[in-house]
């Protein structure tokens, strides 16, 4: 971590060269996901008041929101990376675009069961068609639509192209989800953060629901470059460049 | 600090049910995650080394 400043960047647009890098960054993303999760759950758990309306099942938010945000985040960046592949007809680009899809679709799986866990008590219904909860229904989808175009063709360089061009389409449905609470007269409640208002509610219970969304960030990076090893080490079959076994000790993905 | 007791920590004031499997399948989801990246490594690393060495 040292040299940093040292480092030429452009050398690690390469795969043989970024696999080395991923490996170092891994540990410290995954050791910051750590300590922010912890602080996020001890803010969350025992900092932060009951809510007067909503009572303790309010707490759900602090896995809740942090991992429908990450659902949306990390379709966009998946997108940026396709976009990228398809403009530059990078492999790289493509490849990142592969390791980000599996979390975000986790990601959105998570958002929904919370989302469910939460609507039982508050509304009394595990599940409403309602503009929010439908357009994210239709992300998790997106993410399928993705994987699955990927795995369905046999020629990578086909398939590369595919999931990017799907991916691309699909991300106008990230700004319908944003605003889908404005838009429509949705029963989800509306933003409770937005970045022109004062956040409508106690500070310290924001605080909770930013360290987890910063944890579950760090997260997001740990898997998507331990994915990316996995999917470099899967494509580049001719691996010469690979780590002798004397050394594969300190490849540990974490 | 809201809890007088470590059953009304998981009471949750009612709402344990949905508070606790909320935060399991969220750590449940992430952990299975963290593994199978773990297991298709192991997995990725040997297939590069058999091909590495057929050749």
């Amino acid at each position: 971590m040292m040299g940093f400043a040292r480092i030429n960047w452009f050398k690690y647009s390469s795969p043989q060269a970024f696999y080395p890098l991923a490996g170092r960054l891994i540990p410290w993303c995954a050791a910051a996901a750590m300590l922010l999760i912890g602080a996020g759950l001890y803010l969350g758990f025992f900092v932060a008041p009951t809510d007067f309306q909503q009572g303790q099942s309010y707490r759900i938010i602090f896995v809740h929101v942090p991992a429908a945000w990450m659902s949306m985040f990390l379709y966009v960046v998946m997108a940026i990376w396709a976009g990228l592949g398809l403009g530059l007809n990078a492999r790289p680009s493509f490849m990142m675009a592969q390791a980000i899809a599996p979390t975000g679709a986790l990601f959105t799986f998570l958002a929904l069961v919370t989302g469910a866990m939460w609507g039982k008590p508050t509304w009394g219904a595990w599940w409403v068609w309602d503009a929010r909860l439908t357009s994210e229904l239709i992300l998790l989808f997106l993410y399928g639509g993705v994987m699955l175009l990927r795995t369905s063709i046999d020629d990578s360089r086909r398939a590369d192209r595919a999931s990017a061009v799907f991916a691309l389409v699909g991300v106008v449905n990230v700004p319908i989800i944003y605003f889908s609470v404005r838009w429509w007269n949705t029963l989800h409640q509306g933003a409770s953060v937005s970045m022109t208002a004062a956040p409508k509610m106690a500070a310290t219970m924001l605080m909770a629901m930013l360290v987890m969304t910063l944890g579950f960030w760090m997260y997001s990076l740990a898997v998507t470059l331990a994915r990316m090893r996995c999917v470099i080490l899967e494509r580049e079959r001719q691996a010469s460049w690979d780590t002798p076994p004397s050394q594969q000790d300190a490849l540990e993905v974490s | 600090m809201q809890w007088g007791s470590v059953s009304e920590f998981v009471a949750m004031g009612g709402y344990g049910l949905y508070v606790w499997t909320s935060f399991g399948v969220t750590a449940f989801g992430m952990l299975w995650e963290v593994f199978s990246l773990r297991r298709r490594h192991a997995a990725a690393r040997e297939g590069a080394r058999q091909s590495f060495q057929d050749r």
